[in-house]
């Protein structure tokens, strides 16, 4: 009963979504323009930089590199001087044909670990990147101890026989 | 004059802090009983006098603040005459001396709201609760008046303020604030009730009764205030980003992941008398994390954008509260919690150990966000070097934890009291387990791209999402009436499912162009067009702008002419820019200015998103929010 | 029982954490250069186009020492480094560090007029505050700052004679911190 009406729930809800996601959220991806009847010439726009996939690639990079001046701002986001100079060399770098490792090593070796958002996993940062696992480790097995130990301890109170007769008047009821 | 009289006024305040803090506690002590009633008497007055005198002071600061009084210093430098008249109200908490006397009114005002929603409780709680919040008052109304005094004078006075900074100009810092600590101070309420239980040595069911609407109370606002900063930084800061695992948003984060772990033990309390140890040491935890986030906000001890000016000596007596109030109750639980009792049994599967698991997930996701966010400190005093915890190590190990925990929001609603069967869940499930499975792999397709990231993130969004409509049309199916609590509890999941999709759907599916336009270029994400109508330099109250409209067409028709804007403050060096947003049921789309890359200011760097899924962020937290306010006034708590 | 200390335990541990926390400064940025070969370049300087390189200090102790005209605490550093100048035999040489800033008009002209506006700023500045350094190096567009590790303005390196850096101060020097350090640290190199 429950069962066929769930189906029919399920199938329904699963296509109603599928149709509404597929109406309004589309593939997305750059095309060519459709005309626009406007009395003035119109023009794609350039993109900003000269080359595309290098700025993504470098937008990609310095998202994961502090700005050293700012109050806790990304390397990709921040709009400090320092920033702009840094990211000109983290540009002149990929141009050179370097790795994303070699970037974050030529700014690490001047500027120290600080420059890193994300740590690099050595001894020193092992209980920053382990620590939390291991824990819900810990927590899983003392809780699973803590559950078995439980059903031990708290034995059901046995029922009167008064307490029953009060509880099948109220059932019947 | 008016400073001076809310100075006095703080003064006195605090004075009755004392007396609301020590004499009802005191009340509960003595033998005499009539002594008993009259000193526990004395809470509810008291507290409603506290609020008029911080009221006052708050409102004297206000006042200075409208009318422009530069002589006071705290008014010099936060506010301007030409700023207008509401960021001049906002600006009495956009610096710390302000927001900490916002801090002190938000919880004199949950104490009212305590002292008078209190009816059904004994006399002695009542004394107990109130009096913890006044011992927490004296202690803030303390830092104010010795470290942060707002009302301080400037003479000779300013001829003009320094203006708030640009960034703060702006609704979001209207509501954001107020909401925020509302939810923050709010924990303070059920921290007082888990000492008063300590205190009385009555921790039971009831207990949990009774906390349990301020909990959620207070976990709505604080939900709320996080969502509008998360959407504040959104629109405001340009390039649509809306969580940086910055300090200062993980002070906030982390209360409010023990709360939600509070609000489900608090349940099994209520139901079972279960966890009782456990949940009086969430609610300990929830405020301890608020204070703490007050702590690193002010202290100097952490960089972060939303940080306060600093100074050594605030942060060492936030750093001595901190110790004593969290000390003290942790001390206070480590005597008396031993000899709390056990409550119903249960089984390995039950209701129970799913909302165990529950606190589990959510408490160690939170010790993953404080170890975070200040391992750098750790590393640093231990003299072992400086390094930088960032958003790509929280997104790596928060999200992990945060998946079984969502995950498990479905059979754990489903389970039944003390003993279930992991097969009859399953079974109950399976529709749900299919329907979500099939949206989680079909739906990528549909949207543009497939990845696991995308998939898992959808399968979970629909799984609570269908679990919930499942639960929901069984429910109504019954006889007997369905309180709000339940309502509540279903769109707070909904809620949870809506937000999960739409983090999902913007971090997997986002397109961003830069690009660099003259008068008449176009732009396209598919299937939009925007187009650079034309460039307007306009005047605002305390401002200059570049101001560009920006025409947004779909298949040949126009849907909005967005206005992004390049502003300059008269009062600030740097140039800020307001982004311009069109939002739908299913996308953002988002433009904003860059800079002027010519000399005649005709080519402008212009950055346009089409961000899918975004509004179902801000959904999904709403849906929370009123789920949560559903929960909390359910009619049995009303009695 | 004891389990139920644990969590106030912890709590300590925390709060010792944060106390310490409050004397540190967490915007500081040691230098991972210290004790290592201070970084090869070759740059005009501020008096002709005669190009110097740490090689030229080469069997000498030197402080090194980053500056501008539009920084404001070089001012109040300046008149401690003159000092410093004229009592030691310690050479200085000043890193000029992006003296034409973006916002400058001069930003936008080629580079042989950056250089050259740069350098008469240079000259009128230390003219009127004082010269204290044996040579200054033009370094227009802040790369050689960067192989440096340079993120603020005044900064000061002391590099020795094997032209290893062996101490680097981000922030003005002061008197306190020449007498505490910086002397006892050159006179220690001066003997090796």
């Amino acid at each position: 009963m429950t069962s066929v009406y769930s189906v029919k729930l399920w199938l329904l809800s699963a296509a109603v979504a599928m149709c509404a996601t597929t109406a309004s959220a589309q593939v997305v991806s750059p095309q060519a323009p459709k005309p626009i009847l406007a009395p003035a010439p119109v023009r794609e726009a350039a993109p900003l930089a000269d080359d595309p996939k290098l700025e993504a690639r470098l937008v990609d990079i310095s998202q994961e590199l502090r700005c050293l001046v700012c109050q806790n701002e990304s390397l990709a986001s921040s709009h400090a001087e320092l920033a702009d100079d840094l990211r000109r060399e983290v540009r002149d770098l990929i141009r050179q044909g370097k790795t994303d490792q070699e970037v974050k090593d030529f700014l690490v070796a001047r500027y120290g670990d600080f420059v890193l958002y994300r740590p690099e996993v050595k001894p020193l940062t092992w209980v920053l990147w382990f620590g939390p696992f291991l824990l819900l480790l810990v927590a899983a097995v003392l809780m699973g101890v803590y559950l078995r130990q439980r059903r031990q301890q708290v034995q059901p109170a046995p029922l009167s026989d008064a307490d029953r007769a009060r509880a099948q008047k109220i059932l019947k009821a | 004059m008016i400073p001076e009289l809310g100075n006095f006024a703080l003064m006195l305040a605090t004075v009755v802090a004392l007396v609301q803090g020590v004499l009802p506690l005191t009340g509960t002590f003595v033998a005499n009983p009539q002594t008993q009633i009259s000193l526990q008497s004395l809470a509810r007055p008291a507290a409603a006098l506290q609020f008029a005198l911080v009221a006052f002071a708050f409102g004297a600061l206000a006042t200075s603040f409208l009318s422009n009084d530069f002589s006071v210093l705290y008014v010099s430098q936060h506010s301007n005459s030409l700023l207008p008249k509401p960021y001049q109200f906002a600006a009495v908490w956009g610096g710390h001396e302000g927001s900490l006397l916002l801090w002190v009114l938000m919880l004199t005002l949950w104490s009212v709201a305590v002292a008078l929603f209190s009816r059904s409780l004994p006399l002695d709680m009542v004394a107990r609760v109130l009096g913890v919040l006044g011992l927490i008052s004296v202690g803030f109304l303390l830092f104010i008046l010795t470290t942060s005094n707002p009302f301080e004078r400037l003479l000779p006075a300013a001829m003009d303020g320094r203006d708030l900074n640009p960034l703060l100009q702006d609704p979001g810092l209207v509501i954001h604030p107020p909401m925020l600590y509302m939810g923050y101070v709010g924990m303070s309420v059920a921290f007082a009730f888990a000492v008063a239980a300590l205190l009385s040595g009555r921790l039971d069911a009831a207990w949990a009764r009774w906390s349990r609407p301020w909990t959620v109370i207070a976990w709505a606002f604080l939900t709320f205030g996080i969502g509008l900063g998360s959407w504040w930084a959104y629109y405001e800061l340009g390039w649509g980003g809306w969580w940086f695992w910055d300090p200062v948003e993980n002070a906030s984060l982390m209360p409010w992941l023990v709360a939600t772990a509070l609000i489900h033990s608090l349940m099994a309390t209520e139901k079972r008398g279960s966890f009782k140890a456990w949940t009086v040491l969430l609610a300990i935890a929830a405020f301890s994390l608020s204070l703490l986030g007050t702590f690193l906000v002010r202290s100097g001890v952490l960089t972060s954008v939303h940080a306060f000016a600093t100074d050594p000596k605030r942060g060492v007596f936030v750093l001595l509260f901190l110790a004593v109030v969290v000390g003290s109750s942790l001390t206070l639980f480590a005597w008396r919690a031993p000899r709390v009792t056990l409550g119903g049994r249960m089984e390995l599967v039950s209701r129970e150990s799913f909302l165990l698991a529950n606190s589990v997930l959510l408490v160690v996701a939170t010790a993953a966000v404080l170890l975070g966010t200040i391992y750098p400190l750790v590393i640093d005093a231990l003299n072992l070097g400086k390094l930088s915890v960032g958003p790509p190590y929280f997104n790596a190990v928060f999200a992990p934890l945060l998946v079984p925990a969502i995950f498990l929001i479905i059979p754990g609603s489903v389970a039944r009291w003390r003993d279930a069967q992991v097969r009859e869940i399953a079974y109950k499930l399976r529709w749900t387990a299919l329907g979500a499975v099939a949206l989680g792999v079909g739906l990528p397709f549909v949207l543009g791209a497939w990845s696991w990231g995308s998939a898992l993130g959808l399968f979970l969004g629909a799984w609570v999402a269908l679990g919930t409509l499942q639960q929901v049309l069984e429910r109504v199916r019954k006889p007997g009436r369905i309180g709000a609590s339940f309502w509540g509890q279903q769109i707070a999941h909904f809620g949870m499912a809506v937000l999960v999709v739409g983090v999902t759907g913007v971090k997997s599916y986002e397109v961003e162009r830069d690009v660099r336009m003259h008068v008449n270029d176009v732009v396209t994400i598919a299937p939009y067009t925007f187009r650079l109508k034309s460039l307007d330099e306009v005047m605002g109250p305390n401002y200059k702008a570049t101001r560009a409209d920006v025409e947004v067409l779909r298949d040949g028709q126009l849907l909005e002419v967005l206005q992004p804007e390049k502003r300059r403050y008269f009062s600030s060096a740097m140039p800020m820019t307001e982004a311009a947003i069109d939002s739908g049921f299913m996308r953002d789309l988002y433009v904003s200015l860059g800079e002027a890359l010519n000399e005649t200011r005709t080519e402008w760097s212009v950055r346009v998103y089409y961000k899918p899924f975004v509004p179902w962020l801000w959904a999904g937290v709403l849906l929370m929010v009123l789920g949560g306010v559903l929960a909390a006034v359910d009619r049995r708590y009303r009695k | 029982m004891k389990k139920f200390l644990i969590p106030l335990v912890l709590f300590f541990g925390l709060v010792v954490f944060l106390a310490v926390g409050l004397k540190l400064d967490p915007r500081e940025i040691p230098s991972p250069l210290v004790n290592k070969p201070a970084p090869e370049f070759s740059l005009p300087t501020l008096a002709g186009d005669a190009k110097f390189s740490p090689k030229d200090m080469l069997g000498q102790v030197w402080m090194f020492n980053v500056w501008a005209t539009w920084c404001v605490a070089c001012r109040e550093e300046h008149p401690v480094l003159v000092a410093f100048a004229q009592k030691n035999s310690v050479p200085i040489v000043g890193l000029s560090y992006k003296e034409i800033q973006p916002q400058d008009a001069a930003a936008k002209a080629s580079d042989e007029v950056k250089l050259q506006v740069a350098r008469e700023r240079s000259v009128v500045w230390l003219k009127r505050h004082g010269n204290p350094y044996v040579t200054s190096v033009m370094d227009l567009d802040g790369r050689v700052g960067i192989n440096y590790g340079v993120y603020g303005v005044p900064e000061t390196y002391i590099i020795d004679k094997q032209g290893v850096i062996r101490y680097k101060r981000v922030g003005v020097v002061t008197p306190q911190l020449l007498a505490d350090k910086i002397l006892p640290l050159i006179e220690a190199l001066n003997k090796s």
